[in-house]
């Protein structure tokens, strides 16, 4: 199956959920992580059952905290 | 209005420009724009802000400047350190461009006030450090229906988005709920490189300047990121989230809340 993951094309061996992708692509603490899918954000609570399709766009978004201090 | 001699001189540059004019520069020199966090983005904000003629400046912060901004938070200079952080950005705004009125909130922004200290800008910044307070801010510009620029910044990354009422998704859209406190690094405790700041504040700016003068388009339905090492920017297209608790279709929060504040942030 091929993704485009960040931006990137990327083959990946049979079918993943976002949970896995999200653990073969060593994304640091996955759980604070907003996955997007072809431009839509998926809910938190379907990363385990969501099944990724060949050619999905999937683009991990990231908090980040710091500005003032 | 018309222009002074020295305000003609002064802002050449941009009226200059067919986008801006002279009729942009009365729009900047009308604009109001409060600037919440006068540290790392808060300073080159309001800096390119007052530089340009803007003509009303908020700025809100409780922390008095620390010789451990410096690296950074260019409004700030080394005879500065001890006084507090709004004192020393008005100082150096003034010194900048005396067209320029500073109004300061030397406190936190909280669910009591963020309401009425946003209600008198037209664009706010969010420059602040914490994800409580980024929040707080988003929560209070949807429900107040403000423009504001969302930005964060850690080591040699930066992203920022704009957020326009009733156009595009809003910070919750993106982040349903803040990390629980110590969860996700802040730049105290991972590090930040001070021209990232300048970078990604400049930019914030710069998305003030043209919601002001009516030029462009927004940084709004894309996240920003910027990753210096790799020297990469990309525009992450995200769209508005029905569910999202503040701007979505059944929205549950109405009003401001306050997080407990990260227990990170009462550590000297
Ligand atoms: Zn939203």
């Amino acid at each position: 199956m091929e993704l485009i993951v960040s931006g990137v094309k990327k083959n990946y061996d049979g079918a993943l959920t976002v949970t896995q992708l999200l653990a073969v692509e060593k994304v640091a603490t996955p759980e604070y992580v907003t996955v997007s899918i072809n431009e839509e954000l998926v809910d938190q609570a379907a990363f385990e059952t969501h099944l990724l399709a060949d050619g999905d766009q999937v683009e991990f978004l990231y908090f980040m905290g710091g500005g003032r201090g | 209005m018309s222009f002074t001699d020295e305000q003609l001189e002064r802002y050449s540059r941009n009226i200059i420009l067919k986008e801006v004019g002279g009729k942009g520069q009365k729009k900047l020199l009308n604009g109001r724009v409060l600037i919440i966090g006068a540290g790392g983005l808060g300073a080159p904000a309001a800096m390119y802000l007052a530089a340009a003629g803007v003509g009303h400046l908020g700025l809100a912060d409780a922390d008095r400047v620390d010789l451990s901004n410096l690296q950074r938070q260019i409004i700030h200079t080394t005879s500065d350190v001890g006084l507090p952080k709004v004192e020393s950005a008005r100082l150096t705004i003034k010194a900048l461009n005396p067209d320029v009125t500073v109004q300061t909130l030397e406190g936190l922004v909280t669910a009591e006030n963020v309401s009425s200290l946003i209600k008198d800008y037209d664009f706010i910044i969010d420059g602040t450090d914490n994800f409580p307070a980024k929040f707080l801010i988003n929560d209070a510009c949807v429900i107040e229906g403000k423009p504001f620029s969302h930005a964060g910044i850690i080591r040699f990354q930066g992203q920022l988005i704009t957020y326009i009422p009733h156009q595009g998704p809003c910070y919750r859209c993106l982040f349903p709920a803040p990390p629980p406190p110590d969860a996700v690094p802040t730049c105290r405790q991972a590090g930040v490189i001070g021209a990232m700041a300048g970078v990604i504040g400049s930019l914030q700016a710069m998305e003030a300047v043209k919601y002001l003068c009516g030029i462009g388009k927004p940084l709004t339905g894309s996240l920003l990121t910027y990753d210096a090492l790799s020297m990469e920017f990309r525009k992450i297209k995200v769209t508005k989230r029905a569910t999202c608790p503040v701007c979505g279709d059944n929205p549950t929060i109405v009003q401001p809340i306050d997080y407990e504040a990260p227990s990170c942030d009462l550590k000297p």
